[in-house]
């Protein structure tokens, strides 16, 4: 499947702004199922300065300087991604979990533990024991690594309220997770905190959904907007399977991968230091346009 | 066992009943001063021979003088809060801890190493990593490492990591040094090992001159040469710049004092601005590219862009600059990986990985608990550790597990079990211990000493001292700063004369040096305009309050009682807080002791000591010393007011402030930053003369009186008396006090001063001056368009005229001051997002 991705982002500042350093991660990434063939990066007022480089990650990430007095910035980046749909895997063949646990606790240095560094906390993210007794409900002991996963998706969809009003971006996972309620970012946070409290390397991944619209009627052009779920470490034969806990799916040819890391800090997408008075008012849309098979 | 009374002190000669007691180290251990059979080591004799023959008064005199200059240094741990400056003054120890020079070179030797060593890991870990990949370091204290920051990864500096690095050593119970902790981001103390060793160099003159002590100087002048050659470009004079934190901050103090010392401008992240990559200091004329920074700031607060997402500290693009290589850094971000313990039964193995050699200094034997062997041993016999968290230092206590009530104990140990990654052990140390003056007698304390190198080329240089620091009690084997302990300067005692240079700049020296003397940051200029003015501001309100001191205690034959009122309401007319149903003593009382007036005289104090801080670098030991004292006469005790104690304060305080504006007067160069000060104080005298002149008049014709206290708070009264011989009236005190241009208290005198400052202020191509020095023209026209002898036909013609002008002038004032804020110091809101 083919689509052409479109993220707008504006900052309306309150009075001029001066100087504004920005890092943005809103290039695709290029993974096996899926392509980037094209992307563009468009920033005004123009940028003084402007480099990219690939983070600890593997995003790609733009840095760049706009100088000179401006009262709005908008940075537009544009994209045609090909996803190919991934492959079924039986979840009752997957290992059990625990033989992932162990292998990615060791003090060699391999696949495993490598991915083990998913296990640890990051800034938002913090394992703890009641996170550990949520996910030890899914992940008895011997369960195959797959049917937890599927398990520990279904329980958060259907346990926690989908509910825009109960967080924002500074709310702690703590919160959405005693109040079984956020959005995707918080489901997909509280999910990681979950499978990292019990030992589980885990990855945050930010990108976008194609939502489709409702038999009959025309699709709405900004209705998508940027998604969020998380990825498992099953072990080498399986390696990380996605999963989105908003939806209760196992990503597959819908869902466009733009970047990963520990959590939403690492990966968010456009990320703004500007010096001059006043506040501002951000505003996002994104267009995921389906242009057919490829 | 040894005896406790092994070494005593000789008795004082005759006459003097005051002799110390005798100084016995704790049986069975390792003392620094004394051997085994009790015996003075040699190379403490030099200094034992004063030590043996003092009287208590002998040390107690030396320790008063030791208390004296920290005083007047202004030495403090934590150099200001908001509540009131009561920060905490800086405890050093009378004895110093003395170190043989052959011992303290294979220590130095062994240290050298460490620095490559670790400077070495460092790279790889931001590098290949080949440490990992060959199994040499665990995974997990990599990835579970708060300090690992994957923002650096594949930076490749200009300059090595570790520049500068501190280590904490102990001496073990086999007689050995250890490293007991590495400092590898900030190096702090050294500010402190400096103070520490100009104050002890001075108060025991004879006995460091005639000790061989190896002296610190060229190990300064050796890092700035280090610095130098750090700078990735060669050409002209390179931008070595101290990245300071908040002037809030604990460390702060030092950072300014080495600064000063060793002549690198002190700036702060919001000096700093990064344009097309590369890191610029924001001055008074622009933007000048840095070379080398030398960081004192942790990596959360360097860059809030990459490093920190929740704070406002720091130069966003920082991280950025170092990436390309145009900027060094002394340390490099990230440095601190290198910091945990744990990694201590990993370094032999990367030493003989890395450089190929075997250790020679060991470090304090620790046990790693994310390993599962060492888990076990620890969780088998667990009364026999210190617990420690492996990645926090400082904000967790080390906890020893055999002192721990049997529930906190199991608590503990479930941890360990749920996060063994967290956790490191190791067993508890006998330290060595030397004499510590506990103001009565000399004590037995363990002791931590901190050791320093830098890097120059492919060399490190170990300073020849340090900084030591022992426990609060002889019992207490915690030794830090935080909780209360002594620190102790540290002599390396050579055999031979010493031939090294006093601490002091030597580097060859242009005799005029081309760089322009301008290149004061801009918020280094903001603290010094608002120094100007508070200093100012300070001082008027205070001849204000004594102006009404007087009259209340009616004791000074120029305050007659009935001015009472006229003088009170002087203070309305330089705006200062009311209190609802207060008397005039009452009133006085809160602007003088209130801890949370606003505009009260502690507040402005306040004010005025936290901008002298901020621009410490700035001011000469003397100038501040005079803001120590200011600071500390200010201090009115809560509750009643004593009038007569207070009035004296006030003489005193008037004459402190004094003394500063003599200072600004005669010992500062006439540069940029001095230029500030001066406009400062004069817009702030100027302003606060045209409200007190324009309030006086309004009321002139109820209080006929009102005219002799206006002339007191200006200072004037002498001048009048001489000029007039008769009682004060209206017209002769307004030319005096507004148009007189040769008395320096009057409004033309300040509004000339400003017109001459403005005609000089920093100007480029981007950027004028025009605008204030129009507004100072205009100031003066406006002044100069009274003419009294005209208005004084019509006696209320004057007042009204007067009173307009005034507020005229006043309202001029300020949009000369905005204007100068906007135009220079640009002080930049942020906003993170």
């Amino acid at each position: 499947m083919r689509y052409h991705v479109i993220h707008r982002t504006t900052y309306a500042y309150d009075g001029p702004v001066t100087v504004g350093h920005y890092v943005a991660r809103l290039e695709p990434r290029k993974l096996p199922w899926q392509d980037c063939p094209w992307h563009e990066l468009h920033v005004q007022p123009n940028p003084i300065e402007s480099t990219e480089r690939d983070d600890y990650f593997g995003n790609t990430c733009s840095y760049f300087e706009v100088e000179g007095a401006h009262e709005k910035l908008e940075v537009i980046a544009r994209s045609y991604v090909d996803i190919r749909p991934s492959a079924f895997f039986e979840p009752s063949k997957s290992p059990p979990w625990e033989i992932i646990r162990t292998a990615c606790r060791s003090d060699r240095y391999n696949a495993a533990s490598s991915a083990g560094e998913l296990c640890f906390g990051s800034a938002l993210i913090k394992p703890a024991p009641p996170f550990a007794d949520y996910a030890l409900v899914s992940f008895t002991p011997k369960k195959p690594i797959l049917e937890g996963l599927l398990d520990l998706t279904r329980r958060i969809y259907t346990e926690f309220k989908f509910d825009p009003k109960a967080t924002d971006h500074a709310t702690p996972i703590e919160k959405a997770f005693n109040q079984r309620s956020g959005v995707c970012q918080d489901f997909a946070q509280v999910m990681i905190a979950c499978l990292r409290s019990i030992g589980l390397p885990t990855r945050y991944v930010s990108g976008y959904l194609e939502t489709r619209p409702p038999p009959g009627q025309a699709r709405m052009i900004g209705a998508d907007a940027s998604h969020a779920w998380v990825s498992l470490y099953c072990g080498e034969e399986l390696g990380w399977m996605d999963a989105d806990p908003t939806n209760n799916v196992l990503p597959s040819d819908r869902h466009i991968t733009l970047a990963w890391g520990r959590d939403f800090r690492d990966v968010s997408p456009l990320k703004g230091v500007t010096i001059g008075d006043g506040s501002q008012t951000l505003s996002v849309g994104v267009d995921v346009i389906p242009i057919g098979d490829t | 066992m040894r005896s406790s009374q092994t070494q005593s002190f000789q008795a004082a000669p005759a006459g003097s009943p005051l002799t110390p007691p005798a100084y016995g180290p704790m049986a069975g251990g390792i003392d620094e001063m004394l051997d085994a059979s009790g015996q003075v080591r040699p190379h403490w004799q030099s200094f034992h021979h004063w030590l043996s023959q003092a009287t208590l008064g002998d040390l107690t005199g030396r320790m008063s003088s030791v208390r004296q200059l920290l005083r007047d240094h202004g030495v403090t741990y934590n150099i200001y809060d908001d509540a009131m400056g009561t920060s905490r003054p800086w405890e050093l120890d009378l004895i110093p801890l003395i170190i043989d020079e052959s011992e303290w070179l294979t220590v130095a030797d062994g240290l050298q190493q460490r620095g490559h060593l670790l400077n070495a890991l460092v790279a790889d870990i931001y590098g290949p990593q080949r440490v990992l990949k060959q199994g040499l370091l665990p995974p997990a204290l990599l990835y579970g490492n708060p300090a690992f920051l994957r923002a650096v990864m594949g930076v490749q500096p200009a300059g090595p990591f570790l520049f500068s690095v501190a280590h904490d050593l102990v001496r073990g119970p086999n007689g050995g040094w250890m490293v007991l902790a590495d400092r590898t981001q900030v190096p702090y103390g050294q500010g402190y090992t400096l103070e520490n060793r100009v104050i002890m160099a001075n108060v025991h003159a004879d006995e460091f001159g005639g000790s061989h002590v190896r002296r610190l100087g060229s190990y300064f002048d050796g890092e700035r040469r280090a610095l130098q050659s750090l700078a990735p470009s060669r050409k002209g004079e390179a931008g070595i710049l101290m990245l300071a934190p908040s002037p809030r901050s604990e460390t702060y103090f030092e950072v300014a004092f080495k600064a000063r010392q060793i002549g690198f401008p002190l700036v702060e992240g919001a000096d700093l601005t990064v344009r097309d990559r590369r890191l610029h200091l924001k001055t008074l004329e622009g933007l000048v590219p840095a070379d080398v920074v030398v960081r004192h700031v942790t990596d959360a607060n360097c860059d809030p862009l990459e490093l920190n997402a929740g704070g406002d500290q720091g130069t966003a693009g920082f991280l950025e600059a170092w990436r390309t290589g145009s900027v060094a850094l002394a340390n490099g971000l990230g440095s601190a990986v290198v910091e945990t313990p744990a990694l201590n039964p990993f370094l032999p193995g990367l030493c003989r990985f890395l450089l190929g050699e075997e250790m020679k200094m060991p470090g304090v034997p620790t046990w790693w608990c994310g390993q599962e062997r060492e888990l076990q041993m620890v969780l088998s016999n667990p009364n026999r550790w210190v617990l420690k968290s492996t990645f926090h230092r400082g904000s967790k206590m080390p906890l020893y597990v055999a002192n721990l009530a049997e529930a906190e104990k199991a608590k503990v140990l479930a941890e360990v079990r749920a996060n063994p990654h967290d956790w490191i052990a190791q067993e508890m140390l006998p330290l060595s211990t030397t004499p510590a003056w506990t103001g009565e007698k000399l004590e037995p304390r363990p002791l931590v000493w901190r050791a320093y190198a830098y890097a120059s080329g492919s060399n490190r240089v170990v300073m020849p001292g340090g900084l030591a620091r022992v426990s609060p009690e002889t019992s207490n084997w915690i030794v830090t700063m935080r909780t209360g302990g002594l620190s102790k300067d540290v002599w390396i005692v050579g055999q031979s004369p010493v031939k090294d240079t006093p601490l002091q700049q030597r580097a060859p020296v242009a005799i005029r040096p081309t760089r322009p003397p301008s290149s004061v940051p801009s918020r280094a200029a903001d603290h010094l305009f608002w120094l100007g003015r508070y200093a100012e501001r300070s001082e008027q309100t205070i001849r204000v309050l004594r102006s009404v001191l007087t009259r209340l205690t009616g004791e000074r034959i120029s305050g007659r009682r009935e001015d009472l009122q006229v003088c009170a309401s002087l203070m309305d007319h330089i705006n200062l807080p009311t209190l609802a149903g207060a008397t005039i003593q009452s009133r006085v009382s809160a602007l003088l002791s209130s801890p949370s007036l606003a505009g009260n005289v502690p507040m402005l104090i306040s004010r005025l000591v936290y901008n002298a801080a901020a621009a410490r670098d700035r001011l000469s030991d003397d100038t501040w010393r005079l803001i120590n004292r200011i600071q500390r006469d200010s201090r009115f005790p809560e509750g009643r007011l004593v009038l007569s104690t207070a009035l004296e304060r006030l003489d005193t305080l008037i004459l402190d402030l004094a003394a500063f504006c003599g200072m600004q007067l005669e010992s500062t160069t006439r540069g940029h930053g001095w230029r500030f000060l001066e406009i400062g104080r004069r817009i702030e005298r100027a302003q606060l003369s045209a409200l007190l002149i324009g309030g006086t008049t309004l009321h002139i014709k109820d209080r006929p009186g009102s005219l002799d206290p206006l002339l007191e708070v200006c200072d004037s009264s002498m001048t009048y008396r001489r000029l007039h011989f008769a009682q004060p009236t209206l017209e002769p005190v307004l030319d005096l006090l507004l148009l007189n241009a040769s008395n320096p208290r009057s409004v033309a005198f300040q509004l000339s001063a400003l017109r001459i400052q403005t005609e000089q202020l920093p100007t480029s191509p981007s950027l004028s001056a025009d605008l204030e020095q129009k507004h100072a023209v205009d100031l003066e026209a406006e002044l100069h368009s009274l003419d009294l002898q005209e208005l004084s036909k019509a006696h209320q013609g004057t007042i009204e005229a007067v009173h307009t002008l005034c507020g005229s002038l006043d309202t001029r004032l300020d949009l000369l001051s905005t204007r100068i804020t906007e135009h220079y110091f640009s002080h930049a809101t942020r906003q993170i997002q």
